[in-house]
């Protein structure tokens, strides 16, 4: 979904183009760690790529048929700065080329599709390969639940960045509900699709995948005939270990957490529309529920809804746990690895 | 007179392990046309990565017109060896085919009409002149193998080392190439399975299997050794007699 | 998509507008629509005058309205969401052949559809009057990040032979009988994707290893330098600038 002109109002709009340059200058400056002096050709063939599979039909049923927005399957395979560029690109593209996506909404396309899917999918990712047990299918499922998540993710984004600047006063909850309602539908296609086809790369060049690099096999050496176990250049077991002690606090922490907030989104029978009250955009979803429009339907079934997007909470309360928490250690441990290895590139 | 090319004691494993060339020794001389033959993982491909410096790390020594290949020359280097790869689609990667011939030169720092005119006479010399402003992408395979070819010729190279060249040719784009290599006066050494262009184009030719040259000589000679040939799976065309054809001549 | 020299919505020609540096056309548009979506949604005349600016420019640029008209259903999808903006929407309602709608969600649905509508078709405009590589060009002018436009232009590059490759797997696919009907068959289009990838990247290795071999050290030489005069900026800039004069009174009245 390209967001079009004037969708957006202009303040909001402006806000988000700041976000996206400043999310691409940054990730600029990742890919090249990710790639090196490879980063252009690399990032832009994985571009194309994306661009072409997002024209690859996934036939659903009877006549209808989806398709990959790309952004989890872009972090996973080439890492989170690399993904964020490439998307961006295709975005980018796509606006000027195809005049899909308006040229003032860039910034909120590319927060929306290219940023939060694959921050969002890359963090829940990498949680759950450092938690679950060492192993492809662990990527696979790995994969699956971070596709999953990072649609609605990019729905609750688009929601908040509505909020914030949206420029037709349709209430918030109607708006969270039908993006996040028809997103996790999308995003069980999205993580059916990427879940499969990181697990075709895996099986064939497992090297290709960066969110499964810690699943190398042992290089060997021959020395005089025989097999030898390349050396480890670090001890990297015991800090693994210890990473994943605490990727594994964190995560619990964070499903305790989202528990907590789908038990109270459940408690009260209209959790997201109270939301909306309190920002004061929504007061009278319950009166126009019932007013005859073609849509009431929505309005009739906002409780059962409302116990939906309560448990959605919680799952998309993990996902910002998890990015928040991944984004320091991340950071951390970027800093420690640069500062125990002077880069060396080998052409 | 310093040969194009020295290779000596050339061993390499890649970092998996796998070793490809178990010491390598040719030279050649400038302005010969050399062909190096070998079945499919011979060592083909990784020789000619160490041609201009890809990879490295391994033992032995490669001098490019008497210039050793390591860090300190490799600009110079990757000027003096032009490496036309097999697939012309990942050689040419700019949007035009002014662009693409252009981008060797211009990354050595030529600007304006001498660069220019170093396109225009590339072009010129692979007659593609006059598809100069089209994208590479719209030619058709043998005229994409002859502008990557130019992108190479463009950076006036000590020695053009061809993968290939023959791959996916129509007879007629064959010949068309073979007329073009022919005419420069440059050293050539063409990597290849297709012994015919080979003899055709090439008066000497090395053998490498195993990742060793397993015989260097007159490529009629080796052409006609039937049980050299068979020792490293080299097979000549259904009918093809060496015997038969005129071989190919050395320098007009 | 064409890659290189045209593409889907670029029209060759010798127009004016054709002859305008990128760099400033790409300014142009951009600016147009800044103002487009600043402009005040209640200020009806003023999108009127918007459309009356481009449709001047299509007709300096030799753009024949059909082609432009064809080319705004891209924006089909949003139309619908347009349309169901007044059903949905809060606050005082109206009675309009016996259904009752939002007045709001009405000016929702033409402030989307309205500034919609001219954002697509200054896009179209700018596409169908600018040859990709220019565009490219015009985009590096700007200072958009070197390491960007290289991306862009490599993804350009590339994305035909990438959905070439796609359509042979598929035609490769089809011939041995595989018809994608539903959900079953995901595994196999994904597996299809998956080598698709290792494709893609492979391919993005060797063209890697020829740039290298032709001394890339990282960033790429310049070839072309697009520059352009202070008339063709003034040119180029009369667009947003009307378009600045009409927001502006918009604003006003």
């Amino acid at each position: 979904m390209h967001v079009p002109d004037g969708f957006i109002n202009a303040p909001a709009s402006a806000a988000t183009g700041v976000v996206a340059a400043a999310a691409i200058a940054v990730s600029l400056r990742g890919a090249r760690r990710e790639l090196d002096e490879r980063t252009a050709p690399l990032a832009g063939l994985v571009a194309a790529f994306i661009f072409a599979v997002q024209m690859l039909n996934f036939p659903v049923a009877a006549g209808t048929s989806g398709h990959l927005l790309g952004g989890a399957l872009a972090a996973i395979l080439v890492g989170p700065f690399t993904g964020v560029l490439c998307v961006s690109v295709v975005l980018l593209m796509q606006g000027i080329l195809f005049a899909d996506g308006g040229l003032t909404a860039l910034g909120v396309n590319i927060t929306d599709m290219a940023i939060v899917t694959t921050v969002v999918a890359y963090a829940v990712f990498r949680g759950l390969v450092m938690v679950l047990p060492r192993g492809r299918r662990s990527v696979t499922v790995a994969s699956f639940v971070a596709a999953l998540l990072s649609v609605p993710a990019a729905a609750v984004a688009f929601t908040l960045l509505y909020a914030v600047g949206g420029t037709a006063d349709v209430s918030l909850g109607k708006v969270a509900t039908a993006m996040i309602g028809v997103h996790v539908l999308i995003g069980i296609g999205e993580a059916a699709i990427t879940a499969l086809t990181v697990g075709a790369v895996i099986a064939v060049r497992p090297d290709l995948v960066h969110g499964a690099r810690g699943l190398r096999q042992r290089l060997k050496l021959r020395v005089n005939g025989e097999l030898v176990d390349v050396p480890d250049a670090e001890p990297v077991p015991v800090a693994a270990r210890s990473h994943r002690t605490m990727w594994a606090v964190g995560l619990v922490t964070s499903l305790v957490l989202a528990g907590f907030v789908s038990f109270y989104a459940s408690t009260s029978p209209d959790g997201l529309e109270k939301v909306a009250a309190d920002h004061g955009i929504d007061k009278k979803t319950e009166q126009h529920a019932s007013s005859g429009s073609p849509l009431a339907d929505y309005g009739v079934k906002d409780v059962d809804d409302s116990r939906l997007s309560g448990g959605l909470a919680g799952v998309i309360g993990v996902g910002v746990t998890v990015v928040a928490g991944s984004g320091v250690f991340w950071a951390v441990r970027r800093r420690r690895t640069s500062d125990a290895s002077p880069v060396s590139t080998g052409v | 007179m310093t040969p194009s090319l020295e290779v000596a004691g050339l061993a390499f494993a890649y970092p998996d392990g796998h070793q490809a060339l178990f010491g390598v020794d040719f030279s050649i001389g400038r302005g010969e046309r050399v062909a190096l033959l070998g079945p499919n993982g011979a060592g083909k491909t990784t020789l000619v990565l160490h041609l201009n410096g890809i990879l490295s790390g391994g033992t032995g020594t490669v001098h490019v017109a008497g210039l050793p290949v390591g860090r300190q020359h490799m600009a110079e280097i990757r000027r003096k060896v032009g490496i036309v790869f097999q697939d012309p689609d990942d050689q040419l990667f700019m949007p035009s085919v002014r662009e693409d011939v252009a981008f060797g030169p211009a990354s050595a720092g030529l600007k304006g009409p001498e660069l220019e005119e170093r396109v225009d006479r590339a072009l010129a010399r692979v007659g593609m002149a006059e598809f100069k402003d089209r994208p590479p992408h719209h030619l058709s395979f043998g005229q994409r193998r002859r502008v990557a070819v130019a992108t190479v010729l463009a950076m006036e190279p000590e020695i053009l080392v061809l993968d290939e060249p023959s791959s996916n040719l129509d007879p007629a784009s064959r010949r068309e190439l073979a007329d073009i290599l022919r005419s420069l006066d440059v050293t050539v050494l063409m990597v290849t399975h297709d012994l015919p262009y080979a003899l055709e184009l090439c008066p000497r030719s090395l053998i490498l299997s195993d990742g060793t040259i397993a015989a260097d000589g007159k490529t009629a000679e080796l052409l006609a050794d039937d049980e050299l040939m068979r020792a490293h799976r080299l097979e000549l065309p259904f009918g093809f007699d060496p015997r038969s054809v005129p071989a190919a001549g050395g320098r007009p | 998509m064409g890659a290189g020299h045209t593409h889907r919505l670029y029209r060759h020609g010798h127009s004016p507008v054709h002859g305008l540096p990128p760099h400033t056309k790409l300014a142009a548009t951009f600016a147009f629509v800044v103002v487009v979506v600043s402009t005040p949604r209640e200020a009806m005349w003023a999108f009127g005058l918007y459309a009356v600016l481009l449709g001047a420019v299509a007709h300096v640029a030799r753009v024949p309205a059909g082609f432009l008209l064809k080319r705004l259903l891209i924006e089909v999808p949003f139309v619908a969401f347009a349309v169901l903006m007044p059903f949905v929407a809060e606050g005082e309602r109206v009675e309009v052949l016996g259904m009752s709608l939002s007045v709001g969600g009405l000016w929702g649905a033409w402030n989307v559809l309205a500034k919609g509508t001219l954002g697509v078709a200054a896009s179209v405009l700018l596409a169908a009057t600018t040859e990709l590589r220019e565009l490219l060009l015009g985009l590096q002018r700007l200072k958009l990040p070197p390491l960007l436009v290289q991306i862009a232009s490599f993804m350009i590059r590339y994305g035909d032979v990438i959905t070439d490759e796609m359509r042979r797997m598929r035609i490769a696919r089809e011939s041995r009988g595989f018809e994608a009907r539903g959900v079953r068959h995901w595994g196999v289009l994904a597996k299809s994707a998956g080598a698709l990838f290792i494709r893609s990247y492979e391919r993005g290795e060797r063209v890697h290893l020829a740039m290298v071999s032709r001394g890339y050290a990282g960033s790429m030489p310049v070839i072309d330098e697009v520059t352009a005069s202070r008339a063709q900026w003034s040119y180029a800039l009369a667009l947003p600038c009307a378009a600045l004069v009409v927001c502006l009174l918009g604003w006003a009245l």
